[in-house]
């Protein structure tokens, strides 16, 4: 019931957000929420759902984002053409680390997610002809649907803000599926799941797929607003920021990857007057820690646990409840 | 029918399998015996994909059952773990219709899009799901947290997975281990039900009661090969098998 | 021909320190099962370490080498048992996170205290370099190619030869056994991975004269040191010394002769492969184990 009144009231407010808003600059924190809260959804996927850790999901985000902008930018094409190829792009690039490297697992997989991050990023410093090297490309150009350009703030949250339910709409439909359950039984038990007829290697790779697509429909969506693409997009901070996003909104369920996704874009912007930057990342790298001793599970879950535990406890005490 | 040819099986060094041959005619229930490391679940394993066999050849219904676990379940052959192996984390319920997977066909694309026969299928599996947890006498505790049930009623839920993937060949690793007599006696009547549902059942068990009481056929193994099969009369006086189990000098117990 | 012996030798110089950072991250990850992404700062621990000693205190640079290794071991055991310990026996990825939280707590508090801007290790050798036939090489990187050579004989040293080595083979070979033969296992996991933090430390110490310290030189450095573990084989000192040497000779032809702006990519390219077609280890001999 509770549930329920906030999830109509937290969609109220995000849609009438511009409306109520104090300045343009909350506007762009909420932007860059949303491009954040579709990487955190992405990276949920393979890691909330089936237990592997993608330490390069910077790179689906770039080569989305230099696709999206190289296309828009060189050839000419329009948004709603770039924004699907930039999903293509990363979904292929993930379609190729999961046929590779899925069969490694574990450590060995986030090794070579690191690395694969390693080399694209390399790639786009070093390659100038194509990616203009360190100096990155600038005027990338904002959306244009119909006469309108959707130039302003508030223009391009709404696309935001649809992108994301569309991304968590995907999410939500694959999780609740004969797919979904494909894949956390991967998770939790492999063995048992070939032997009902689970192909591992083929679920955890469309995971990755699906996974890579939406990270490069971030990057498209970020690469747009900013109109500037360079290769800090595959900074190792941005992966950093993701993983938190998950694992403090809490991993495995959908809900919280997009408040982790809140909550650590909104904190910095709140925390930038008082704290440098560098104090922030050494407050992340304790909060990692202090997750994984005390809160494993994260914060969504902690939550529901609580509130789960407080209705029965309020069921019990009700006059006439039989005794436990 | 499944035929095993010659089956070779090592690793480490260790020869677990020496030239394993034997035949299972469907429908019937078959049990493979023999004293501890005589290559009973390696032949398992062997047969099911979990491990490479060095030499031989594995049939079922005329072709080669070859290739990962879950191409040969989706061959209807599938198989139980000699440790209790459920989803633990996962409701009963849960774990069976997870089990239920190869009966459903959804794709990602009809998935994404939502469509209306998706939400059919998931009904039809819930149904489904309900039917076999009747059927092993679970449905009281389809809520409950897999990992979290008392031993024998895991290995329970572990037979309904199975059962889930809907097995035309079921290979039972020592299903009654750890039940009490009550549990088995439902055991042997669910295995003879399964049995009447054209269900080609081999296990793996200890229990000789259990065995004997149950079985069509008994085929023993020991140090990796097989020496004898028949009807269960006939083994439990054969010399060799009683040697293997006992030692030279016994006679029968 | 000569440029070539020439790329060899720096080669060796770089690869002798990538050895003690492999060596390390193999005790810790081949032994200790430990996904240490935190390895690297420990690297930046040893080259500040003695950035601290050499231009702050003025100390010489032997002493220099020992505050570093003396700092990467302390730090070590105290992150070992503080944060490992307790997690003993959770999942590889529950360890995995905390050394990456770890890696971010440390690589920051080395911007903080140090800022951002690179820094340049004194050092005591002249800056001419020695001419050895066709062959030009710098004091300095003859006498780190020298230490690394030592520390790496100390290390097999340890680890063959004496009890506590011993001690440590055991320990990670078979844990129940060697805790019945009254090993100390706790002991033996924080000396483990204090040794290993050490030689990173080491490590950083010795290259940083030769290039510059910077908060977040640990970043590769950590990827190169997994890289020298999977090309050796987990656990393989003798993998991870060879390795180490031969990733860091690829890098420098690499630089030399195809281009210098993907010289970090051998590493990269390396653990993508070598995980690929032989994840046991180039120089692996029988199957793996486990």
């Amino acid at each position: 019931m509770i549930g329920r009144a906030l999830v109509v009231a937290s969609a109220l407010a995000l849609v009438t957000a511009p409306a109520w808003l104090a300045s343009p600059y909350h506007l762009h924190v909420l932007i860059m929420a949303g491009v954040f809260a579709i990487l955190a959804l992405s990276l949920n996927l393979l890691l909330g759902y089936t237990g592997q850790l993608s330490l390069g999901h910077a790179a689906f985000f770039g080569i989305g984002a230099y696709t999206s902008a190289l296309l828009a930018l060189k050839l000419e094409w329009s948004f709603w053409l770039a924004l699907p190829s930039a999903a293509v792009a990363a979904g292929l690039a993930g379609w190729a680390i999961g046929r590779l490297a899925l069969k490694l697992r574990g450590a060995y997989f986030v090794l070579v997610t690191i690395s694969f991050a390693g080399v694209i990023s390399l790639v786009s410093i070093n390659w100038m002809e194509l990616t203009n090297g360190p100096l990155g490309l600038p005027g990338v150009p904002p959306p244009e649907l119909g006469p309108w350009s959707l130039r302003t703030k508030t223009a391009y949250y709404y696309l935001v803000l649809a992108a994301a339910a569309l991304a968590y709409l995907v999410c939500h439909r694959l999780v609740y599926s004969r797919i979904g359950r494909a894949l956390v039984a991967l998770r939790e038990n492999e063995p048992l799941a070939e032997s009902v007829g689970i192909d591992g290697t083929r679920y955890l790779v469309l995971a990755a797929v699906v996974s890579a697509a939406l990270a490069g429909v971030a990057g498209s969506l970020y690469a747009h607003y900013t109109r500037f693409v360079s290769p800090e997009v595959f900074l190792f901070t941005y992966t950093v920021t993701m993983v938190i996003m998950v694992i403090a909104g809490g991993k495995g369920t959908l809900v919280g990857p997009v408040i982790g996704a809140l909550l650590f874009t909104a904190l910095p912007e709140a925390l930038r007057e008082a704290m440098a930057w560098q104090w922030q990342m050494l407050a992340y790298g304790v909060v990692l820690v202090v997750l994984v001793f005390f809160l494993p599970r994260g914060i969504v879950p902690a939550i529901t646990a609580r509130a789960a535990r407080a209705a029965a406890a309020s069921r019990a005490m009700r006059p006439g409840a039989a005794p436990r | 029918m499944l035929v095993v040819d010659d089956l070779h099986v090592s690793f480490g060094g260790v020869t677990a399998l020496a030239g394993v041959s034997f035949v299972v005619r469907p429908p019937s229930i078959t049990s493979l015996i023999g004293p501890n490391g005589a290559g009973k679940t390696t032949a398992f394993n062997a047969i099911t994909g979990y491990l490479r066999a060095s030499r031989g050849r594995v049939t079922w219904d005329g072709a080669p059952l070859a290739g990962r676990p879950s191409d040969i379940a989706r061959r209807g052959v599938v198989r139980t773990f000699q440790k209790t192996s459920v989803f633990p984390a996962l409701s009963v319920f849960e774990n069976v219709r997870t089990g239920l997977h190869l009966r459903g066909r959804a794709g990602v694309w009809s998935v994404l899009a939502g469509a209306r026969r998706v939400r059919a299928e998931e009904a039809r599996l819930a149904e489904t799901a309900r039917e076999i947890l009747a059927f092993v006498g679970l449905d009281r505790r389809r809520d409950e947290i897999a990992g979290e049930l008392p031993y024998g009623e895991q290995r329970l839920v572990e037979l309904a997975v199975a059962l889930a993937a809907r097995p035309r060949l079921l290979l039972l690793d020592e299903p009654a281990a750890g039940m009490t007599g009550a549990e088995k006696e439902r055991l042997i009547g669910m295995i003879r039900r399964i049995r009447a549902a054209d269900v080609t059942v081999l296990l793996v068990e200890h229990d000789m009661k259990l065995v004997m009481g149950v079985s069509e056929t008994v085929i023993v193994l020991n140090h990796g090969r097989v020496i004898a099969a028949g009807a269960p009369a006939s083994i439990q006086a054969h010399p060799d098998v009683i040697r293997a189990y006992l030692g030279s000098s016994s006679a029968p117990a | 021909m000569e440029q070539l012996l020439q790329h060899l030798v720096n080669g060796l110089v770089l690869g002798g320190t990538y050895a003690l950072l492999g060596i390390g991250l193999t005790l810790i990850f081949g032994l200790m099962s430990v996904v240490n992404f935190a390895h690297g700062e420990f690297y930046t621990l040893g080259a500040y370490a003695a950035f601290a000693v050499l231009a702050l205190a003025g100390w010489p640079f032997f002493a220099a080498l020992a505050a570093a290794i003396a700092a990467g071991a302390v730090l070590g055991a105290l992150c070992e048992r503080t944060l490992l310990r307790p997690l003993r026996g959770e999942s590889i990825d529950t360890v995995m996170l905390v050394m990456i939280g770890l890696w971010i707590a440390m690589q920051n508090t080395e911007l903080l205290v140090w800022g951002g801007v690179a820094r340049s290790i004194p050092h005591p050798f002249p800056t001419e370099p020695l001419t050895l036939g066709p062959l030009n090489i710098a004091p300095l990187r003859l006498f780190v190619v020298g230490a690394a050579a030592a520390l790496i004989a100390a290390a097999w040293l340890l680890i063959q030869r004496t009890r506590l080595g011993t001690a440590m083979r055991a320990t990670f070979q078979d844990r129940d056994t060697a805790a019945l033969m009254g090993v100390p296992i706790g002991r033996i996991h924080t000396i483990t991975f204090a040794f290993g933090s050490a030689l990173a430390a080491a490590a950083g110490a010795l290259l940083g004269p030769v290039f510059l310290a910077y908060p977040s030189m640990g970043d590769l450095a950590s990827l190169k040191a997994f890289s020298v573990v999977i090309l050796g084989g987990l656990g393989n000192l003798a993998g991870a010394t060879l390795g180490g040497l031969l990733l860091g000779v690829a890098e420098e032809l690499g630089a030399g002769y195809v281009s210098s702006g993907y010289r970090d990519a051998v590493g990269f390219v390396a653990i993508i492969l070598v995980l690929l077609f032989r994840p046991a280890g180039l120089f692996a001999r029988a199957e793996r184990i486990g």
